[in-house]
């Protein structure tokens, strides 16, 4: 990119010049289109940075990986927390040198290479209209009769359908495989990724979607429809948070530092919510938005240290594929 | 390329251009996969769910096939031997669901068969027990949604192929509809069936979207869903190759199975003229009206339910989704007259006796798993360059490619007929170059050309971009469907699906229409 600069300067006319620094930021697409926080993200970064924030979407961590000590990332922005240690493994990623002692989450934040930017809950999303009494406990889901069709993502293929991996293992632990024989009957389909589970859901094709706690905000803000709703389970719920890290190869380290600073800045984090329809990282609850302060919230969370989550994936990978085989 | 055509004489063995357009697709698909397998070191062993994954595969797609093909016949024969009102149209309309984007079809299927859908409402108004598109079935279902529109037209084009003379003469000889089928229809679907099981059978091979949407649960893991887990969750490139390889495996095997069992039809030359559309009275009319009717239904009620659910608020998306969709054709266009160039220079090596590997090489972008052919395109070209400089050509190269199958599918016979049909001829007047173009292959050759351009054209335009890792911040229209439903915003995606429905319809039918004009 540097050597190209002086070139691209040649080209350019006087007016078009662009002699800024540029920081380039690998993301999924999602979050760069103009429905998702990236537009908003670029817009105040390049208001206090002077230079052009520059986002490359695509599939993030299988390209970071590829592409080893070349690839011409600065900052990674959209990692799930289930994939840290594989990312962490390939040595690519520098510290954010933040604290993160003083977070918006409900767990513990300690990871000094991938700092949250988001997090949310894994939940079961119904509509009272057609589900008048939902169950109230995981328990009451599983003992539930099977014409109560709920669709999930595959686990192989999605991180929330990894999620809910993680949050049946984290409920029942040996006894997970039972949980899901009483389960896969009321599973209607497993789709390849969130968003063709959630059309089925809100088509009324089934009567329950794999989703966050977070998702009634959407309908309730953006559609005024108060019918879409969470189940929150006194079980507990799964942690999952969208994460950043810088590059220890970018070419750009105060970019990619200032970047990191500003992440949990109020600035940044007042719009993730309704932009990315997530809960802020670092934000008091007092600042957030009145639809999200006011969505029911799980009084447990379930979380899995990075190094518990690898361990248990293939394990639990096996009994949902046995279960689900039967 | 079209260099090759020019340059070849007319009953040479075959041309240069044919050869080394194969040898291209050979080089790029295999060595895609070796390029993958370098990177993973080797390749590595499967497990018990990849071999469960293989075993489905090959099962589904047989059956889906199987009963696409079955299923085509009594509707291909009620279309070529019946005229209507609207029988034109028909055929064209007939022709969509092939090229629907997957997501725009199961959306469809969902509400006609689903538990909310039509079928079952009216089950359930009857008392009858409801009916489930989850499992097997499920995908059965939508692969022959898919194909059959697909097998309709290769066969009728097969029907369509038998010389008028030929029905002239049966009908002068006093022959039975049993006659007919015996003598002339029965040998031309020997030469057809196989190769349309075929094309069929290696579409449901790659599967993917479908089975994962449709299969209900894991028991439908197809092999692309496992080199997708194999890439995406395990980094397991070296796994992730020998899947790729054994994919490739695969379509040879079925490829030397179908070439087998096909017997090449010989009605010789005809005139030309127009058959004369007077199908036998009785049952057998009612037969055909059904057959017609069924497939009716069954191909343009999901259609229909897509349009009247996305319709209405087409008019409300931002102009981004028109920027993408303005980016989409242009790009679907260049792709469709790339395809057609290959497809052309193999199609003529091929009918002019080129060895049987110049076809292998013409299907095996069928086959390719995009995920495998993608990263390995990848981690070739970045050697030379930063890919997203080069995302939107290489997708279109790659639609240009991943076309080439189905645009030979319906080249190869038509060149096939062309030369044993005017070959001699064609080279006693030592006809070459443009003016052999000009005046043989393209007018003989137009009415699948232009169905094998708006193939490759609708395909084209309904692709999800074969190749995330190219990603480019100029997304398609397709791609700005995932984002609206990835922003919860399903209503708009509707809208989306219809618009993208329309594209990829208005496309089909322009270049169809076009290549029936010339005919």
């Amino acid at each position: 990119m540097k050597r190209l600069i002086p070139v691209l300067a040649l080209l350019a006319s006087p007016a078009m010049a662009q002699d800024k620094p540029v920081l380039t930021v690998y993301a999924g697409d999602y979050i760069t289109s103009e429905w998702g926080p990236g537009p908003k993200i670029e817009e105040g970064f390049e208001a206090i940075c002077a230079c052009d924030l520059k986002f490359v979407t695509g599939d993030v961590l299988p390209r970071i990986l590829m592409e080893g000590e070349g690839t011409q990332a600065d900052v990674v922005f959209g990692l799930n927390t289930d994939v840290t240690a594989r990312a962490r493994a390939s040595g690519l990623f520098a510290p954010h040198g933040q604290d993160t002692s003083d977070m918006s989450l409900p767990v513990e934040w300690t990871d000094p290479i991938f700092l949250p930017y988001n997090w949310g809950e894994t939940a079961f999303i119904y509509d009272e209209t057609r589900t008048p009494n939902p169950p109230k406990t995981f328990a009451e889901l599983l003992d539930a009769p099977d014409d109560l069709k709920i669709v999930i993502q595959d686990p192989r293929a999605s991180i929330s359908g990894l999620a809910l991996l993680l949050w049946v293992k984290a409920v029942y632990g040996d006894k997970a495989p039972e949980a899901w024989a009483k389960l896969a009957p009321k599973v209607l389909t497993v789709t390849k990724g969130w968003s063709e589970s959630y059309g089925m859901f809100t088509e009324g094709e089934a009567d329950m979607v794999l989703s966050y706690t977070t998702s009634p905000a959407y309908h309730i803000e953006a559609e005024k429809d108060l019918t879409k709703k969470a189940m929150i389970f006194p079980e507990g719920h799964y942690f999952m948070a969208e994460l950043t890290a810088q590059l220890k190869g970018t070419d750009q380290p105060e970019l990619a530092q200032k970047f990191m600073d500003w992440v949990l800045t109020p600035d940044f984090q007042s719009v993730i919510p309704l932009a990315n329809w997530s809960l802020p990282a670092k934000l008091p609850q007092d600042q957030w938005p009145p639809v999200m302060r006011d969505l029911p919230r799980p009084e447990k969370t379930l979380f899995y240290t990075e190094d518990e989550a690898e361990a248990l994936r293939q394990p639990a990978l096996d009994e949902w594929l046995a279960a689900f085989s039967q | 390329m079209a260099g090759g055509v020019l340059a070849v004489r007319p009953g040479a063995r075959s041309g240069w251009g044919g050869a080394a357009t194969a040898a291209l697709l050979a080089a790029l698909i295999l060595g895609t996969l070796a390029a993958v397998a370098v990177y993973a070191g080797g390749l590595s062993g499967l497990g018990p769910w990849d071999w469960r994954a293989v075993w489905f595969t090959i099962w589904q797609a047989a059956l889906s096939a199987s009963l696409s093909a079955a299923l085509a016949v009594p509707v291909a024969k009620a279309l070529a031997r019946r005229d209507f009102p609207g029988r034109a149209v028909l055929v064209t309309l007939l022709g969509a669901p092939f090229i629907l984007p997957v997501i725009v079809a199961i959306m469809g299927l969902v509400s006609v068969f689903g538990r909310n859908g039509v079928i079952n409402g009216a089950l359930t108004a009857l008392g009858l027990p409801e009916i489930s598109i989850y499992g097997w079935q499920g995908v059965i279902l939508a692969h022959v949604f898919f194909n059959l529109p697909l097998s309709v037209r290769l066969i009728l084009q097969g029907w369509q192929a038998i010389p008028a003379e030929r029905f002239r003469l049966a009908e002068s000889l006093g022959f039975a509809p049993g006659d007919i089928a015996r003598h002339l229809e029965r040998p031309m679907l020997r030469a057809v069936l196989p190769g349309v099981w075929l094309a069929v059978f290696l579409v449901c091979l790659t599967s993917f979207a479908v089975a994962l949407a449709l299969g209900g649960g894991p028991k439908a893991t197809t092999v692309e869903l496992a080199i997708y887990q194999a890439f995406r969750f395990d980094f397991d490139m070296g796994r992730a190759a020998t899947l790729g390889l054994v994919q490739v495996g695969l379509c040879l095997a079925a490829m030397a199975i179908a070439s087998r069992v096909t017997i090449p039809s010989a009605f010789g030359a005809g005139m030309d003229g127009a058959v004369a559309l007077r199908g036998p009275g009785g049952w057998r009319r009612v037969g055909d009206a059904a057959a017609i009717l069924l497939a009716a239904g069954f191909l343009l009620w999901p259609m229909l339910s897509v349009i009247v659910a996305g319709l209405p608020r087409i008019a409300g998306l931002e102009a981004s989704v028109w920027d993408a969709a303005m980016r989409s054709v242009v790009m679907a266009l260049v792709s469709a007259f790339a395809a057609l160039v290959l497809g052309l220079v193999l199609a003529l090596a091929i009918a002019r006796g080129a060895g049987r590997w110049v076809e292998a090489a013409g299907m095996l972008p069928l086959i390719a798993s995009p995920l495998v052919l993608g990263t390995g395109l990848y981690l070739i070209l970045r050697i030379w360059v930063t890919p997203q400089q080069i995302a939107l050509p290489v997708t279109v190269a790659i639609n240009a490619i991943m076309a080439l199958p189905f645009v030979l599918r319906a080249l190869i016979p038509a060149a096939r007929a062309m030369q044993d049909d005017f070959g001699r001829l064609a080279a006693s007047l030592d006809l070459n170059g443009w003016p052999l173009l000009r005046y043989l292959v393209l007018p003989r050759l137009a009415r699948p050309l232009g169905f094998a351009g708006g193939l490759a054209a609708a395909l084209a335009m309904g692709d999800l971009g074969v190749i995330t890792l190219f990603a480019s911040d100029q997304p398609t229209l397709p791609l700005k469907l995932y984002q609206l439903m990835n922003a919860y915003r399903m209503g708009d995606a509707a809208a989306c699906a219809v618009l993208l429905m329309a594209i990829s319809f208005a496309l089909f039918w322009v270049f169809d229409k076009g290549g029936r004009l010339r005919a």
